[in-house]
């Protein structure tokens, strides 16, 4: 087990390198130079190359890259132009409300979608299925911030009983967060309800046709037995490899939720640097997603090993 | 057999069953006015081949039919006294696992992958109130001790992974009986098994049916096994009761067609006699031919598989040489290496003069016209997507024959086979298992060929379908003076088609010898095992009596 | 000779042809497809014609028409610029459509052609895979503004900015197909027959992809129409002087509360197009794949 584990830490290593050298090739090689870039329309020929040598653009580029991905290694993401702060401590200022949007979002999602799915495929082809499917396309095709403003529309303007924008911590008050909270968790959760109730869905109904659910039949098990225990206990493997994988999806999500409802996260953070054109922000934040990203999907594989005794390590 | 236990009630009285089938089949009825009994101690064996609604019988028994699929719509199923058809869902499953209950075919897909086979066992009693061990009932270690299960205290603990395919079927045989019901179904229970497995499980069900004094309605394909199990046979034919009576006079004296056909397509265990010249050209000859796979990685240790070892072979032309050997022996691994599918990681293999094991795949193209290969599955043997005739032309066109050339004798070929050349224009899913694997034929025969591989390509078909190919196989070997390396698991397929026999074990050869002295002194213990677990070795099933030759020897 | 007439390459064509014709007819049959592919060719339509529908430019400026809400002059409102939404979402249409098509064609033939190879060539697998696990740990959203970012806002570079982080996915896809369908016995016996190995590919291994990946394509056009919409939403995408669905909301962002047609229009033409295409998918996949077929 410690030596499937360490097996794929390792693995995250190229990844998170691959992951490392796009971006950083994608500022360095992108067309047009991205000191003047920085430096804007007004800027002398001088000031360009001032920025270059403080950005260290001048050097050959396997140099630059070692000396910016060592960096990394010791948690310097650089600076941000825009505002001159380091940008670790502009992303751990952040973080908070990402953090409690997202994990609010997950387990919302998980709590609603999988008895939802489970339900669906044990009365596959009734009504029930029937709705949960069409709810699953309406919900899978709705954009977020569509959705967004459609709550806000209803719950915020007409009845009035949620706030419109903003984020208040939990630590501060936990009604006033819930409250906060309600509608973009609403928003953001849909397309992942969607998502993980049809696989699900899909997952249970073929789960219910493998030989061993006959055999649980035979012996007399009781149907509530034959779904919790034999379909869903067998089911949750591609489950959870969607939730892992969807995860990336979300991360895309927060970056509309937090625009559309004004909360003061990483999302928020990532369109003011596109639109500040702050490259080192924009490096960080895609290397801090991506290594979530991939430490979640790392949990999720050493779940499987040890919770599926068919997994060898 | 069970004479002395007087008197036979009946346990199961099946009278005029149909069961409908779902609109648009080829046939309205899945089971049309089917009746049957089944006595307690008995074991009636329900023989037909696919299709022929067998297993559809036992499903409506035990109520398992897929639901808004296969719906029964006359007759009744009396099970002690009580009509099942008319039970409430609660009821039956009351009755389900408690009085009633069933093994499957597929132990490897039986049990659920992620419990414990010991608590898997324990559902039996705890879906029924009961518990394992207490008020009675036995525990789970007295259950795996009464299958034979070695060390039960261990086993229990296991997940069905861990187990062997026979290992399974006794949890599920043991699972079965948990609860003693009057009623056990097997469904082909033996049938994925390898033969010296499925000897030990019809032993095992016969002791525990004597134990329980149940009744078995056991379903089968293979007359060999009725004739190692049954009290009494049911035959059955698209969905409809051809016959039924007690064993030994259904075996000796069949009173109709289908029957005696049936019987008589099962292969004799007497090899058939048939002159060959003794020093014909070598055709194909492997020498030390080894297959190895795996090896290690940077953070798993080193495994390695040897799933072929030191084999050496020679094959005849105009003769027929049969790999014999269960599942994992490495049968298959050698017809792979010999046809190049796969690279032999050791050895070398002459085909004719030429050394083709070890050369590179551009000088390997020129060869692969003489040595051809037939599978298994019929249904996965042909392109989906490609007309019969495509499929035929591909190996001449490659070789540059002219199109128009190809085509000519693709129809000729079709002919030979005996599939209707005017049907070179239909699609593989057109066709049935039994014709597919004619045109598989006829397409590995138009490359004109030296030697044909065959890879368990009768395995797959009933057995009627099977005599058939068979005959045209040898057909075909006779008439373009052929060289067969006939790959089977069936000693009785062997016996009858091949001119000498390699039984490989564990990726070795361990006895190889013409087929005659093979049959009547095998030498090497495994091939005594192997032909001692033949079903029904002592029935001599062409002249429906039982047999008298050499096999029958071994029993001693 | 005279025989064999009917294996003449026309009457084998004219079977071929059949073949298509009775799939396509297949798939009409599904409702799915009907509704789903209705709605799509209804969309597809304003989008071409979308010079006739128009009742005005949809750039035109008219000050003295700003927040308008909808009537007889302009049926959808007008925007805070005076300019006509109704117009707007109609050329909408054209840039949401050419987007969604031409990144999912694009992304399902450079997936394909980096699936074959990975499949094919041993050494090049590895590193080709671990390329796209890389790429698909990045988060789809920020990955194309990040390229955008560099790349500069337009439709070119939209396009290219939401291909790329669909590509592994049609990568992956196309690779199981063929490391799995390598191993059928017809693809073996075809090898046997010493069919050439490029052959082996585009005669027995390619036709296999196509029905997944016709499927994929429409959930990858799906979601390229809604990231082009977000990512010109957050003004990341598209310049804001072309009308996109994703820019007209933009721009009716701050006056949402005074003036909600400003979003409410092209959002529903945005769920309604994503919807239909996500329902052609499925039906598609309902009809396409029999392995699915019985679950969904």
């Amino acid at each position: 087990m410690a030596l499937y584990i360490l097996r794929r830490l390792l693995a995250v290593i190229p990844v998170m390198l691959v992951v490392a050298v796009f971006v950083f090739l994608l500022i360095r090689l992108g067309p047009g130079d991205p000191a003047a870039q920085l430096a804007g329309d007004a800027a002398t020929a001088e000031d360009i190359q001032r920025i270059r040598e403080r950005l260290g653009l001048h050097l050959p580029i396997h140099v630059q890259f070692i000396t910016w991905f060592g960096n990394i290694l010791q948690g310097d993401l650089g600076m941000s132009i825009a505002n001159n702060r380091p940008v670790s401590s502009l992303i751990l200022a952040r973080l908070e409300p990402t953090l409690m949007l997202t994990l609010t979002t997950i387990i919302f999602v998980v709590l609603v979608a999988v008895p939802l799915g489970a339900i669906a495929a044990w009365n596959h082809g009734r009504w029930i299925d029937r709705a949960v499917m069409a709810f699953s396309v309406l919900g899978f095709s709705i954009p977020v911030f569509v959705l967004a403003y459609i709550l806000i529309y209803v719950f915020a303007m007409w009845l009035g009983v949620a706030p419109v924008q903003g984020f208040v911590s939990p630590t501060d008050s936990l009604y006033r967060f819930f409250a906060h909270i309600a509608l973009p968790v609403l928003s953001l959760s849909t397309i992942y309800i969607a998502l993980v109730a049809r696989i699900t869905r899909a997952t249970v109904v073929e789960t219910l046709g493998e030989d061993y659910i006959r055999t649980a039949y035979s012996k007399g098990v009781r149907d509530r037995d034959i779904l919790l225990k034999h379909a869903l206990r067998n089911s949750w493997v591609p489950v959870v490899t969607v939730i892992g994988i969807s995860i990336a999806a979300l991360i895309g999500g927060v970056v509309v939720t937090e625009s559309v409802y004004n909360i003061p996260g990483l999302g928020r953070l990532t369109v003011d640097a596109v639109l500040a054109s702050d490259y080192p922000v924009i490096q960080g934040l895609i290397l801090v997603f991506s290594f979530t990203y991939v430490l979640i999907n790392l949990v999720v594989d050493i779940t499987y090993a040890a919770l599926d005794p068919r997994i060898r390590y | 057999m069970n004479a002395d236990r007087t008197p036979p009630h009946s346990i199961l009285e099946i009278r005029d069953l149909t069961v409908r089938l779902p609109p648009g089949g080829d046939r309205t009825n899945a089971v049309e006015n089917v009746s049957m009994h089944v006595n307690a101690g008995e074991i009636v064996c329900v023989v037909g081949e696919s299709g022929s609604g067998k297993s559809v019988t036992a499903q409506t028994v035990i109520g398992l039919l897929p639901r808004e699929q296969l719906t029964p719509t006359s007759g009744s199923v009396i099970f002690e006294g009580e009509d099942v058809l008319t039970l409430s869902r609660e009821r039956m499953r009351g009755l389900r696992g408690k009085r009633i209950s069933m093994i499957f075919q597929e132990p490897m897909t039986a049990l659920n992958p992620v419990v414990r086979v010991g608590r898997q066992i324990a559902e039996v009693f705890r879906s029924h109130g009961l518990e394992p061990g207490r008020g009675g009932m036995p525990s789970i270690s007295d259950l795996l001790e009464s299958v034979r299960l070695p060390e039960p205290e261990r086993l229990q603990n296991s997940y069905p992974h861990q187990l062997s395919g026979g290992q399974r079927q006794r949890i599920m045989i043991a699972m079965a009986l948990a609860l003693s019901p009057s009623l056990l179904l097997a469904d082909e229970p033996t049938t994925a098994l390898d033969v010296t497995t499925q000897a030990r499980i019809l032993k095992l069900i016969r002791e525990m049916q004597d134990r329980y004094h149940n009744g078995v309605l056991f379903i089968t394909h293979d007359f060999g096994v009725v004739a190692e199990i049954a009290d009494r046979v049911v035959v059955m034919r698209d969905g409809q009761v051809v016959e039924q009576g007690p064993t030994d006079r259904i075996l000796r004296n069949p009173q109709q067609d289908y029957t005696r056909m049936l019987i008589s397509a099962v292969p004799s265990m007497v090899p058939a006699k048939r002159k060959r010249a003794p020093d014909a050209p070598v055709a194909l000859r492997t020498e030390n031919l080894a297959k190895t796979y795996g090896g290690g990685s940077w953070f798993r240790k080193g495994w390695e598989v040897k799933a072929a070892e030191a084999v050496n072979l020679e094959l005849r032309r105009g003769q027929t040489l049969g790999i014999v050997g269960e599942s994992g022996s490495g049968k298959s691994t050698v017809a792979r290496c010999v046809v190049r599918l796969i690279d032999p990681t050791g050895g070398k293999v002459y085909l004719g003069d030429t050394e083709i094991g070890n050369v590179r795949l551009r000088e390997l193209k020129p060869m692969r016209k003489r040595i051809q290969i037939i599978f298994q599955d019929p249904y996965r043997s042909l392109n989906p997507r490609r007309s019969i005739g495509k499929s035929l032309i591909e190996g001449p066109t490659n070789f540059g024959v002219p199109e128009r050339e190809a085509w000519a004798r693709a129809v000729q070929l079709l002919e030979i086979v005996g599939i209707d050349p005017d049907a070179h224009a239909r699609f593989p899913h057109q066709f049935s298992g039994g014709q597919r694997q004619r045109i598989c034929i006829a397409r590995a025969l138009a490359m004109e060929p030296d030697v044909l591989v065959a890879d368990e390509a009768v395995s797959a078909l009933d057995v009627s379908v099977q005599a058939q190919v068979l005959d045209l196989l040898t057909d075909i070997r006779d008439r373009f003076d052929l060289s067969v390396l006939f790959i089977t698991h069936d000693l009785r397929v062997a016996a009858q088609v091949c001119d000498s026999v390699a039984v490989m074990h564990q990726g070795r050869v361990v006895e190889y010898e013409p087929v005659e002295q093979l049959f009547a002194a095998p030498t090497h213990p495994y091939t005594r095992e192997l032909l001692a677990a033949a079903p029904g070795r002592h029935w001599n099933f062409q002249a429906f009596c039982e047999a008298t030759e050499t096999v029958a020897a071994l029993d001693g | 000779m005279t025989t064999d007439v009917s294996f003449e390459a026309g009457a084998r064509d004219e079977r071929a042809l059949s073949v298509w014709a009775a799939t396509l007819r297949f798939l009409l049959r599904n409702r799915s497809v009907q509704i789903g592919g209705g709605l799509l060719v209804l969309m597809i339509a304003i989008a071409l014609l979308a010079p006739l529908l128009w009742t005005v430019s949809p750039t035109r400026l008219d000050t003295a028409m700003r927040l308008r809400p909808p009537g007889p002059d302009a049926w959808m409102g007008t925007d805070p610029f005076g300019r006509d939404v109704y117009s707007r979402v109609i050329y909408g249409s054209r840039i949401s459509l050419l987007v969604g098509l031409t990144v999912a064609m694009t992304a399902a033939l450079v997936g394909t052609v980096l699936g074959i190879l990975a499949g094919y060539i041993r050494w090049l697998d590895g590193i080709l895979m671990r390329v796209m696990d890389g790429l698909m740990a990045i988060p789809a959203i920020l990955l194309a503004i990040a390229m955008i970012a560099v790349l500069g806002a337009g439709i070119g570079s939209v396009i290219i900015a939401i291909t790329v982080p669909e590509v592994p996915r049609v990568v992956r896809l196309v690779r199981s197909i063929v490391l799995s369908v390598r191993e059928e016995p017809y693809v073996e016996a075809a090898v046997a027959l010493g069919t050439p190995g490029h052959l082996v590919m585009v005669r027995h291994i390619l036709p296999n992809t196509i029905a997944p990946l016709l499927v994929q394509g429409t959930y990858i056009c799906a979601f390229a129409i809604l990231i082009e919409s977000i990512l010109s939403f957050l003004g990341a995408g598209v310049p804001p002087t072309i009308p996109t669905w994703g820019n007209i909301m933009a721009e009716g962002r701050i006056y949402f509360q005074i003036s909600p047609w400003n979003i409410f229009f092209p959002a529903t033409f945005l769920a309604l197009t994503i919807l239909s295409v996500n329902v052609l998918g499925d039906g598609l996949r309902d009809t396409l794949d029999p392995r699915l077929q019985r679950s969904v």
